[in-house]
């Protein structure tokens, strides 16, 4: 066999070294096949998504097209605010860039599914690394770049950037997404190596939101508006001094900003662009090395579960007795809900920014100039109405976040649930209470907050309570019905699932009903109010017929979407 | 059967399992039969037929039939964040059962294979032979006349296969009756009263051990004649491939 030893011979000395291009492919037809994927309603759903993001794009490039024309028209001070603001902006952008690779950093070099495959096979590390950044930065980047689209279209359009700004706008937004990359995953790859991986994630997402809960809340405390008066500082040249004083001279998006800021107002400063590619390469090259130290320690103990009790404590006694009267079937569903979300750090820890949104909006409402000259009994208790609408608003956006996934989260154990004798309907309208009535909860506390703090008439604090509570009940019949008709079966991570076009058609369904509510409700208020400030009369008749219809509308869209849900969820075939 | 768009998983299969039995569904990888099992459990719609549990129409009163079923399927999906008595308790409650005889029942099967101590654990530090135990002890929890299995011996240790085993054989002999895919032909062929073969979506053989070696025209055991049925000869190429 002369021939067979020599193959095997050969093969020996063979040394595979897979290529960064071989380790990105399958990523690369991944998303290709999720491109050409369900062709059935894909034109339409491409159609929605670019009319809604090219309106997105001109909102935010309009805005500040605007905005620097006005800065434009400044002399001397105007150019120092256009780019104390893409500073800002800028500041922005790489913060979430920080905390958005962190956490991807955790799934794409630990926890992803392709890294048995990977690490046990003949892959060079750089290889393993540099492919999983470019994997970690395109994930935890793309939504950051679509921004940064319309933010740098609008400087370059407004400043005269010429042919070549684009090129410049990509030159410093690339280092700039790279950096963020890198210290992603180093932080990442040093709490894996002393935490569990899945304990890395619980901090990991407790951390993240207290940290964007923490900036939010101090962005708003400062009351940035009053910074925008120059008339608040002593002179002319203390404000110029502020202007022109490097916020964060060691930060790359201050880099950025003087690099984009020096090519339009056409004194070309590269030193910036030096820095900025320079210590990206530098970053990539200690990422690297610190990944050759680490990453398999780090990736063994990744495979390491945490141990995990849970015993049943008083709360859950407690729970047990409140849901006996709705029968075995139907309480077990209930606790298992309650269950699932309170022992996932991932889902409960958002409820902290939550909260501190809620502070935000309270804190909003109570520095409204509302007090004074001018404000009338009929501006005073306008302002609590159209405040539902922002209160809707708050409500869509937290059931796409925690009623819009329940369904979807049930793909993996859709097994248990079909071959078990209950109805779908028992299993949708356990998710729509336990999702509800939190929601009321928290409807009833921000309405009544508010109203409390303007000190509305009562009958305006009746119809906003009421209202809000009605409106609850449509925002999560909704989120259940399409949530239903769009499950994401396959995603794990309930937080993406909100991002789907079923989400997206979500959101503009309950802005619809929030908006129908409101209309309908506003002639009947408009004519109780006239009445009140000017003595006219008003029918009980317009009062009925418009709040009667606002409920109806409310009711049709929590039944209506239940209804087809149910329908939907009995013919799903897993 | 069941057609997916043009493709036929099952078709026409006619098959009655009689009370007590312990009946064994063969077949290669592809062959239908996860997707016969489906059916019979509830979770897939047959394109055309019926599927009766104990005499109970599923598609007409679900419920009722359900209630007389057990499933355990083949990947041991369960909710990662509940502990392993509470997915059992969580099980009977969707038979509507509970309450101190269906705890009592639920510690005696976790204490057969071996899980008493990891019952307040979080099922996401299970391993996969565990999962897999924790589903097989939720299938028997709620006592059902009728138990599906697809692939049960799929991650067990030798000791809970052979815990299994023996379960399945005290469980048919009660009265009870399992039906039960697998491709541990030995565990078929020692277990199993009556066994079908299944390929292409169509059962190729069916009968008792004795029943099989007729319609495979010789003798052997259960590997020889379910080679021989289905047409699997893969070894003569074994050299091909090993060369290649």
């Amino acid at each position: 066999m002369p021939e067979a030893a020599a193959t095997t011979g050969a093969r020996a000395e063979v040394r595979p070294d897979p290529s960064l291009w071989h380790l990105l492919w399958p990523k690369y037809l991944t998303i290709r096949a999720r491109g050409t994927g369900e062709k059935r309603g894909r034109g339409a759903r491409l159609a929605l998504l670019g009319t809604f993001g090219f309106l997105f794009w001109s909102f935010v490039f309009g805005v500040l097209y605007r905005l620097l024309l006005y800065f434009r028209g400044v002399e001397e001070i105007g150019p120092l605010l256009a780019g104390k603001l893409l500073g800002m902006l800028l500041v922005g952008f790489f913060s979430i860039l920080l905390l958005s690779n962190i956490i991807t950093a955790l799934s794409s070099f630990f926890l992803a599914k392709d890294l048995d495959l990977l690490v046990a096979g003949p892959v060079d590390w750089l290889n393993v690394y540099l492919a999983k950044l470019v994997e970690t930065v395109l994930n935890s980047s793309w939504m950051v770049a679509l921004m940064a689209i319309p933010t740098f279209a609008a400087y370059g359009i407004a400043y005269d950037g010429g042919w070549a700004f684009p090129f410049i706008a990509a030159a410093v937004l690339i280092p700039l997404l790279v950096i963020p990359g890198v210290i992603g995953s180093a932080t990442t790859l040093i709490l894996v190596n002393v935490f569990p991986a899945r304990r890395t994630r619980d901090i990991l997402s407790v951390i993240a939101v207290l940290t964007a809960g923490g900036i939010v809340l101090l962005f708003r405390i400062v009351r940035p508006e009053q910074l925008a008066r120059p008339e608040g500082f002593r002179s002319l040249v203390d404000f110029v001094t502020v202007l022109r004083t490097p916020t964060s001279p060691y930060l790359p998006s201050e880099w950025a900003q003087n690099a984009i800021m020096s090519w339009l107002q056409f004194k070309l400063d590269y030193l910036p662009f030096y820095m900025l590619w320079t210590t990206a390469a530098a970053f990539v090259v200690f990422g690297a090395l610190l990944h050759r130290g680490l990453y398999l320690k780090g990736f063994s103990k990744a495979q390491e579960s945490a141990a995990r009790w849970a015993r049943t404590g008083l709360f859950s006694g407690f729970m047990h007795r409140v849901l006996n009267p709705l029968g075995i079937l139907r309480r077990e569903l209930v606790l298992k809900e309650l269950r699932l979300f309170f022992r996932d750090t991932t889902q409960w820890s958002q409820l902290i920014l939550l909260a501190v949104l809620v502070v935000v909006y309270v804190f909003n409402i109570k520095f409204l100039p509302l007090k004074g000259e001018g404000i009338t009994f009929f501006l005073l208790n306008v302002v609590p109405f159209l405040n539902l609408v922002l209160a809707g608003f708050v409500l869509a956006s937290v059931a796409a976040r925690f009623i819009f996934p329940g369904v979807s989260l049930e793909g993996r154990t859709w097994w248990l649930l079909r071959s078990s004798p209950m109805s779908m309907g028992d299993l949708l309208w356990s998710k729509f209470w336990v999702g509800t009535a939190p929601l009321i909860l928290l409807a009833v506390t921000i309405v009544g907050v508010t109203d409390y703090l303007l000190a509305v008439a009562p009958f305006m604090f009746t119809v906003s309570v009421l209202t809000i509570i009605g409106m609850t009940f449509a925002v999560s019949g909704l989120a259940v019905g399409f949530g239903t008709a769009f499950p994401q079966f396959e995603t794990e991570n309930a937080a993406q699932i909100p991002t789907s076009f079923g989400g997206l058609l979500f959101m503009m369904s309950s802005i619809a009903v929030i908006g129908g509510v409101v209309i309908l409700e506003a002639r009947p208020v408009y004519s109780y109010l006239r009445q009140q400030t000017f003595g006219d009369p008003y029918s009980a008749w317009e009062l009925g017929l418009g709040f009667g219809l606002a409920a109806l509308l409310c009711i049709a869209a929590t039944v209506i979407p239940m209804r087809l849900a149910r329908t939907r969820l009995e013919a799903v075939e897993r | 059967m069941k057609k997916y768009g043009d493709f036929t998983a099952v078709a026409g299969v006619n098959l009655e399992v009689p009370r007590g039995e312990l009946f064994g569904f063969l077949g290669p990888n592809g062959a239908g039969k996860t997707t016969t099992l489906r059916m019979i459990a509830g979770i897939l719609r047959p394109t055309s037929g019926t599927v009766e549990i104990g005499g109970v129409n599923i598609s007409k009163d679900p419920i009722a039939a359900k209630m007389k079923l057990g499933f355990i399927p083949d990947r041991p999906f369960i909710y990662e964040k509940l502990t392993g008595g509470e997915f059992l308790k969580f099980v009977a409650g969707l038979y509507e059962q509970e309450g101190p005889q269906v705890e009592h029942r639920a510690r005696e099967l976790l204490a057969l294979f071996d899980l008493e101590e990891w019952r307040d654990e979080l099922v996401e530090s299970y391993s996969h032979g565990m999962r897999q135990k924790l589903i097989i002890s939720s299938a028997f929890v709620h006592r059902p006349e009728v138990i599906v299995v697809d692939e049960p011996m799929v991650g067990l240790d030798p000791k809970a296969a052979r815990i299994l085993k023996d379960l399945f054989r005290e469980y048919t002999q009660r009265g009870h009756t399992i039906m039960m895919s697998t491709h541990t032909l030995e565990v078929a062929e020692s277990l199993c009263n009556r066994i079908g073969i299944i390929q292409g979506g169509k059962i190729r053989a069916l009968g008792t051990m004795a029943d099989l070696r007729k319609t495979a025209e010789g003798g052997g055991g259960l590997e020889d004649i379910f080679l021989k049925l289905t047409g699997e000869n893969s070894a003569r190429a074994l050299v091909d491939v090993l060369d290649a």
